[in-house]
């Protein structure tokens, strides 16, 4: 009965319910969408990383630490016969990693120099661009950041200097043949980039190389020569890390979202009950029962909230599916800061996201039906079936 | 049956706070109402009929005094047993019609019977039944918005006799029509009163009200000043 009368109420008020679910329905909106760029931003970076500098996983010299450059004179070696194979089939490549030091414009800079596999598509960086280089020089890669940092453009030609296995400090004319863009800070500042069997032969390490990367879905090698499988899982754990760290602000971001939300509904909903009193004053005279008052009006709220729902889906799904797919352009670069945040972001939704969203704005819409229509119900029906507004 | 009581009132008082102090709004108001009168509380504004209405209708209490209505004391019941009282026995109609304006004239006149859990099919014999004793058939599907304002008070009416109550309760039901429109309700309602054998207590200052009514009982500061029964009401 309750129900049947509560559609009915709900779809006779025309606009006002509409207003009502509208409110809802953008709330929703709201929180799904600003929660999913958030969820898109953290999801971007751990994409970046993996696309152009994890892949499928590494493995590492023993001495190997990327966060301690005074381990890089020691760690290279003879790339393992293990590997040789994966190389071959371009299923992995071999990065070689050193200290150097660049002097564009008479300016000392520390760099880290490394050398990749040029033919090769696993890294998501465009090592071929040095392929075609036909110079004395030699051809260096560098991302936009350091570009802008060092203010090095494409055919800058500068002093490297650096040190070989035999500990002789040698120098020679570098050129910048490329200016990569790969919103990964990671791989772009502090870092120039050369063919492998240049790096190999400068520093006096044929066939020597620090990492070996693979394709994702490549089986384990056993590897006897003490190199250290890192898979993706441990190369992103720092991301993870900070991602769990920044875990309380995603949450707090979203609570506060979600009360802004509240506040429009419950100003929404309590002013359309209020509005309501003389109603709810001639279901009393009628003889309806006070709890069966409250109980009506939180159906009310309820289906205000399933109508919410339903309109989110429809006027709003477009748009976030359209977002989802083509992103949102930002109108900073914020790779220059420091950040791995795309130009273009995608929000992303997870089904938990919709989910609670959903659930959360279903529950608030109960509660400020009800706490609204309990305290009308408790006033005197004739103060309520006058409409008074005293109470 | 006809001359079964349905209202026994002893001792009626009914104090209202005022600041630190009381207003008293009924003073022992003793008062008997048989089945199917057609009864009008007059006096001027002030005088306690719409309290007495009100708590004759279980929507006020009394301060003191006992209340017996259809033979429950109503004063001493729960807000649960006067709200099913008032469901199953009785009707009411507001001098504001308080009709549900998201409702049609069909939907209105439907809200105490599906409150009243009434099966669909019957349901719909009686709201028809009571639409078109008040004469609105061709109003059916209308809202409260798009009638004048007899059409809504008869729209009251169907609403607060759809169910057969035993009693009716009408505060003031003409104070915002037109004369041609209250003598209009009130014809309505004697009928009504005739054909159902529904007992019918108005509160009024309305000239044209008392000129049909049977009996008329004067209030004045709280206490009834006099309780006539009216031989030949003059529209009768």
């Amino acid at each position: 009965m309750l129900f049947n009368i509560a559609i009915k109420n709900l779809l006779g008020a025309g606009i006002r319910t509409w207003l009502n679910v509208f409110v809802a329905s953008v709330s929703i909106f709201m929180i799904i969408f600003s929660s999913g760029m958030y969820s898109g931003m953290r999801e971007h970076a751990i994409n970046v990383s993996i696309d152009t500098e994890i892949a499928g996983g590494a493995y590492w010299h023993p001495v190997y630490d990327p966060y301690d450059p005074t381990t890089f004179e020691n760690s290279h070696d003879k790339t393992p016969e293990e590997f040789k194979k994966i190389i071959e089939n371009n299923q992995a490549l071999e990065i070689l990693v050193s200290q150097a030091s660049i002097y564009p414009g008479g300016r000392i800079m520390p760099v880290i120099l490394k050398g990749v596999s040029l033919n090769q598509s696993i890294l998501n960086i465009p090592t071929k661009s040095l392929m075609n280089y036909r110079g004395q020089n030699i051809p260096i890669m560098i991302g936009k950041g350091m570009a802008e940092y060092s203010k090095l453009k494409i055919g800058d030609t500068f002093t490297v200097r650096w040190r070989d296995s035999n500990s002789s400090y040698d120098a020679a004319e570098g050129e910048i043949i490329h200016i990569m863009d790969s919103g990964n800070f990671k791989i772009d500042m502090g870092h120039i980039w050369i063919p492998i069997d240049i790096a190999q032969n400068i520093l006096s390490m044929k066939g020597e190389s620090t990492y070996v990367v693979y394709k994702d879905g490549i089986d384990d090698i056993n590897v006897n020569s003490g190199w250290i499988k890192r898979d993706v899982q441990y190369l992103i754990k720092d991301m993870e890390a900070i991602i769990k760290q920044d875990r309380p602000n995603a949450i707090m971001i979203y609570i506060i979202l979600l009360s802004l939300a509240a506040m429009g509904i419950f100003n929404a909903q309590t002013l359309s009950i209020f509005r309501r009193k003389k109603e709810i004053g001639t279901l009393m005279a009628l003889g309806m029962h006070k709890r069966k008052i409250v109980l009506l009006f939180t159906i009310e709220g309820a289906l205000n909230a399933v109508f919410a729902i339903i309109l989110t889906l429809i006027l709003f799904g477009p748009i976030l599916y359209y977002f989802s797919i083509y992103g949102i352009p930002l109108p900073i670069d914020y790779s220059d800061m420091g950040l791995i945040i795309a130009k273009k972001l995608i929000p992303i939704y997870t089904p938990l996201l919709l989910f609670i969203t959903a659930f959360s704005v279903f529950i608030i819409l109960l509660i400020v039906s009800y706490i609204p229509s309990r305290k009308i119900s408790k006033m005197h029906p004739i103060d309520a079936i006058r409409g008074k507004t005293t109470e | 049956m006809k001359n079964k009581q349905i209202i026994e009132i002893k001792n009626l008082t009914k104090d209202f706070p005022i600041g630190g102090d009381f207003f008293t709004a009924l003073d022992g108001i003793c008062l008997d109402i048989k089945k199917g009168e057609f009864t009008g509380l007059v006096g001027p504004s002030g005088s306690g009929k719409t309290t007495l209405l009100n708590i004759i209708g279980g929507l006020d209490s009394a301060s003191d005094g006992i209340v017996k209505v259809l033979n429950k004391i109503i004063n001493k019941t729960s807000h649960d047993d006067r709200a099913l009282i008032r469901r199953k026995h009785m009707g009411f109609i507001f001098q504001s019609y308080n009709l549900l304006p998201v409702y049609s004239v069909y939907e209105n006149v439907e809200l105490p019977l599906i409150i009243n859990k009434i099966e669909k099919d019957k349901r719909k014999k009686m709201v028809l039944d009571a639409i078109e004793s008040v004469g609105l058939s061709d109003k059916i599907n209308s809202r409260p918005n798009q009638l004048s304002g007899g059409q809504c008070q008869r729209t009251a009416i169907a609403r607060a006799i759809v169910h057969n109550p035993s009693l009716v309760l009408a505060d003031e039901p003409t104070a915002n029509l037109d004369s041609e429109n209250s003598h209009h309700i009130m014809k309505i309602m004697c009928h009504l009163n005739k054909n159902l054998n529904t007992s019918f207590i108005f509160a009024t200052h309305d000239e044209k009200i008392m000129g049909y009514l049977r009996r008329i009982i004067y209030l004045e500061d709280g206490q009834i000043s006099k309780d006539k029964n009216m031989a030949k009401p003059k529209y009768l």
